[in-house]
């Protein structure tokens, strides 16, 4: 029982991570059409961010880590708002070219990021409450994931408020729908691709202080682990579904680590069921049909 | 769709042209040849031959990619995985058994066929963005099990090395670079023969077709998935191929040739060059591969080394420069190095433009 | 059919007389096109600043096309002027923001988004926006009702009025209207003629119709379109008085245009092909 429970928390906790990632690929994907491989570097600035502000005030106090939190938001919202502004745009339409754009940002932005802080894991810490456990039901569940999963809760609230509460939010909705049709009610959606891409990079940023929480190092590969299984679970859930992603960042997720904990090949279960679910229903759990 | 005449001017450029370069490199083995800064030594020697030899097969993997891509339309994040099925089955054939080089050779390529013919009809069933998904899937797929290390077999992390009982002495050692070279340059003349043959067949035009309008193509009679499928298994197939050469030639298999990042480098060397130019992909892979191997040289320059941070940093990791060439090509260079030799072409002669296909 | 006659009706580049000060749209060989094929050929109109000008022509030869290259959702080429200024290198948003109200065929509303929204969303300014709210309300009680019901639950005639009300709420120069009354039962065609004249009298309107019945009751000029030119411009009662040209624009009999106001019947068949038409 114990053992159900500990795979439960710590796979919803997973899920929570792959949610932080997913949220923001789906809605870019929904509302642009483009498949944005530079995520993952989102990611990892943020992660590297949050470090670095963490190391600065205090890396066991709480402070230092919710500073870090905020630090990571702003600076993945900053460089994902950048990336678009500056190469994205220029390829309006052309999606093949925005796809590859991205792609060859995510190869020299890893590479750059070697240089700077060399390719090896950096052990970091945080609060020591992080650290330890708690008893649930007969199971020691480490402390971090409820925090991931508080915050990535948090995030998916508040992004579900931004698209039904502001003008933007409604823009996107209606963008992700028909985008050639906002435009021809006069409004420039070009905007709100910048605010989805801001959106989605801050989800990232804080992702990347969570996972180094989670996983106990900042590299410069972090963003790039977590991005292959954020696309999967964005492909599965239905790219442009935002509730799509978060169902399926927490189905996959549990399913990786029970089926890693029986067999020890979790990451091939999950592979594997991405491409059943893509030749049983292409447009994902609850997508649209593909563009 | 009808087959386009071979022209006088487009019968040199397409068969008296490649056949010359083909002869020239063949010969550099038996020259001394330096090219300061690019090439090691001159080119007879075996640190240079091997340079070359890694050029050409990443050329020859680099034009089965612009099967899938540049003339099929299919873009494919799992191309990688043929090509390590290729390296990491002759090493595995070799380990385990008693096969000679010839036999095993044969075993993988039949098992290779077989991969792709699986995945393949499997991935066909959906296109665009789905298509890239679920290769990437099946490639990440390979990579696991190769990392995982299942009952030794795939070495982990470390690779594999290749075992060499059974391996002709001829292409075996530092000595031997030369049949080597000979070896990968055959595999590229050979991809490139059979890349021309499909593309000037009657499945190349359909499959060309159906890159553009798929809807129109089974109006006419034409049976998309079947040609794609034809396609994508030959890409398969001449990526195993080349990935025993580069066995061989490495005298290992690592688990970078399986990587996502891997299949991404190639999508980038076939864009540099120029997509839909068989031309371009080899162009592209030659350039890519040397800065590859030659940038890591600049990086621990002394000229290098004495720049301040800002400049030092970005010049001595080789991965952001190209990446950062690729972005600047995409943005502003769309139709690649191929692309931008047309227009300087077009600009002097007034004569009939080679047939180009469209990205 | 003679080739001779589609000349006389034919038209002349620029021959449209001089373009007057009261039209709020010109429009001078206009082409387009979509994946790679023409659509539009060479279209030259214009469109005065009073009054329905009704675009008419069988299916398929590049009406609903015409006005989305006007819009700039298609690739085009040519001239479009907007009361005096050019619009023909612009972004479709610019466009729409000058003040043009656009109801497209397949009216596209946002399902996902209840009523209200979609008509939150399609307000340019919010003060006009709470002022045309009444006159909205006045048209489309049905509306009002269904604020927050989802759009895609809507009934087709009940889509056609949200679409309706989304180019209303706003201070436009020009309606462009494609064939509201599509696939409408008879009572729904007649609310959105009502709505359409009361409209009329306070912005022009470039109306797609292949509903004759609807055309004859609201258009002043029609123009008519056959495979991607305009072969045919002037007085709507003077084309729709005369059969025998109705017949031969349009392929269709104009009295049965008045027997079957919304009935697929008086979709015209698809036409002949161009070397018919021109002999």
């Amino acid at each position: 029982m114990s053992t159900v429970v500990l795979l439960l928390v710590t796979g919803v906790g997973l899920g929570a991570l792959y949610f932080l990632v997913a949220s923001g690929l789906s809605l870019i994907y929904g509302l642009m059409g483009v498949l944005n491989f530079a995520h993952g570097s989102f990611l990892t600035l943020g992660a590297f961010a949050g470090w670095a502000v963490a190391r600065a005030v205090g890396t066991t106090s709480w402070a230092g880590f919710a500073l870090a939190l905020l630090a990571g938001a702003i600076v993945g919202a900053l460089v994902a708002a950048l990336t678009e502004l500056l190469l994205v745009r220029r390829l309006y339409e052309r999606h093949i070219e925005q796809v590859l754009v991205t792609v060859g940002l995510s190869l020299a932005s890893v590479a750059l990021f070697e240089g700077i802080w060399g390719p090896d894991p950096e052990f970091i810490t945080g609060p020591a409450w992080l650290d330890s456990t708690t008893s649930l039901l007969g199971a020691h569940v480490p402390n971090d994931r409820f925090v991931v999963i508080a915050v990535a809760a948090a995030v998916l609230g508040g992004i579900v408020l931004f698209l039904r509460r502001t003008r933007y939010g409604l823009i996107i909705r209606a963008g992700v729908e028909n985008r050639a049709m906002v435009t021809a009610l006069g409004i420039d959606v070009r905007k709100a691709f910048t605010v989805v891409f801001a959106v989605g990079g801050a989800a990232a940023g804080l992702g990347g202080v969570l996972a180094s929480q989670y996983f106990g190092y900042v590299s410069p590969h972090l963003g790039g682990s977590l991005l292959i299984f954020a696309f999967i679970v964005t492909v599965i859930g239905g790219l442009g579904s935002l509730a799509g992603a978060a169902v399926a960042s927490v189905v996959v997720a549990v399913l990786q680590q029970v089926a890693n904990y029986y067999w020890g090949y979790g990451d091939l279960v999950v592979v594997l069921l991405l491409a059943v679910v893509l030749l049983v229903r292409p447009s994902g759990l609850m997508g649209r049909s593909a563009r | 769709m009808s087959r386009p005449t071979l022209t006088p001017a487009s019968a040199v450029v397409t068969v008296v042209v490649p056949v010359v370069v083909a002869v020239v490199l063949a010969c550099l083995p038996l020259l001394a040849i330096q090219v300061p800064g690019v090439l090691p030594g001159p080119t007879y020697t075996p640190g240079t031959l091997h340079v070359l030899a890694l050029c050409w097969l990443v050329a020859a993997l680099a034009l089965s990619y612009h099967l899938l891509f540049g003339l099929a339309g299919l873009m494919s994040f799992g191309h990688a995985l043929y090509f390590a099925a290729g390296a990491y089955g002759l090493a595995i054939v070799l380990q385990h058994t008693e096969l000679p080089l010839l036999g095993a050779a044969a075993v993988v390529l039949v098992g290779g066929v077989v991969l792709a013919h699986v995945i393949g009809a499997i991935s066909l069933r959906v296109t665009g963005i789905s298509f890239a998904m679920v290769t990437l899937a099946f490639a990440q797929a390979g990579n696991v099990l190769v990392r995982r290390n299942p009952g030794g077999a795939t070495g982990g992390e470390e690779g594999l090395a290749l075992r060499t009982d059974h391996v002709p002495d001829a292409l075996v050692g530092v000595l031997h670079t030369r049949n080597l070279y000979w070896l990968a340059l055959a595999v590229l003349v050979g991809t490139y023969l059979v890349v021309l043959w499909v593309e000037r067949s009657r499945a190349g035009h359909v499959a060309a077709a159906t890159r553009e309008n798929e809807v129109r193509v089974r109006v006419i009679g034409g049976r998309p998935y079947a040609v794609r499928l034809l396609v994508f298994v030959l890409a398969a197939t001449l990526a195993t191929v080349t990935g025993m050469a580069y066995l061989l030639l490495q005298s290992g298999a690592v688990p970078r040739a399986s990587s996502a990042d891997f299949t991404l480098t190639l999508l980038v060397m076939v864009v540099l060059g120029g997509v839909g130019s068989r031309w371009g992909a080899i162009v592209g892979a030659v350039v890519y591969t040397l800065l590859d191997q030659r940038l890591g040289e600049l990086a621990s320059s002394d000229a290098v080394a004495a720049l301040p941070a800002v400049l030092r940093v970005p010049l001595s990791e080789p991965m952001f420069l190209l990446g950062t060439c690729f972005v600047l090509v995409v943005l502003f260079l769309p139709g690649g190095i191929a692309g931008l030799a047309q227009r300087l072409a077009r600009r002097r002669a007034v004569g009939p433009t080679p047939e180009r296909m469209a990205a | 059919m003679s080739a001779h006659d589609t000349a006389v009706d034919g038209q002349r580049p620029a021959d449209d007389g001089p373009s007057s000060a009261d039209d709020v749209l010109e429009v001078r060989h206009l082409s387009a096109r979509i994946a790679g094929q023409t659509v539009v050929e060479d279209v030259s109109f214009t469109v005065p600043a009073r009054g329905v000008t009704a675009v008419l022509g069988r299916n398929g030869v590049g009406k609903t096309s015409t006005l989305r290259a006007i819009l700039g959702l298609v690739e085009r080429q040519g001239e479009i002027v907007l009361g005096g200024t050019r619009i023909d290198g612009e972004r479709t948003d610019r466009i729409v923001r000058r003040g043009i109200g656009y109801v497209p065929e397949d009216r596209e509303v946002f399902a996902g988004l209840t009523v209200a929204e979609n008509l939150r969303l399609a307000e340019r300014d919010a003060r006009v926006g709470a002022a045309r709210r009444e006159l909205v309300a006045g048209l489309f009680p049905d509306l009002v009702q269904r604020a927050g019901q989802r759009a895609g639950t809507l009934s087709g005639g009940q889509q056609q009025m949200v679409s309706l009300a989304r180019a209303l709420l706003n201070d436009n120069r020009l309606l462009l209207v494609d064939e509201p009354t599509k696939g409408l039962a008879p009572r729904l065609v007649a609310e959105v003629a009502d709505a359409l004249a009361e409209a009329a009298e306070r912005v022009p309107i470039l109306l797609v119709e292949q509903n004759l019945e609807v055309v004859d009751r609201l258009a002043e000029r029609v123009v008519v379109i056959d495979a991607g030119r305009v072969v045919h411009t002037g007085p709507a009662r003077d084309l729709l008085d005369d059969p025998a040209r109705v017949q031969r624009l349009l392929g269709v009999h104009a009295e049965t245009a008045a027997d079957d106001p919304g009935d697929t019947i008086t979709r015209a068949p698809a036409g002949p092909t161009t070397e018919e038409v021109t002999g």
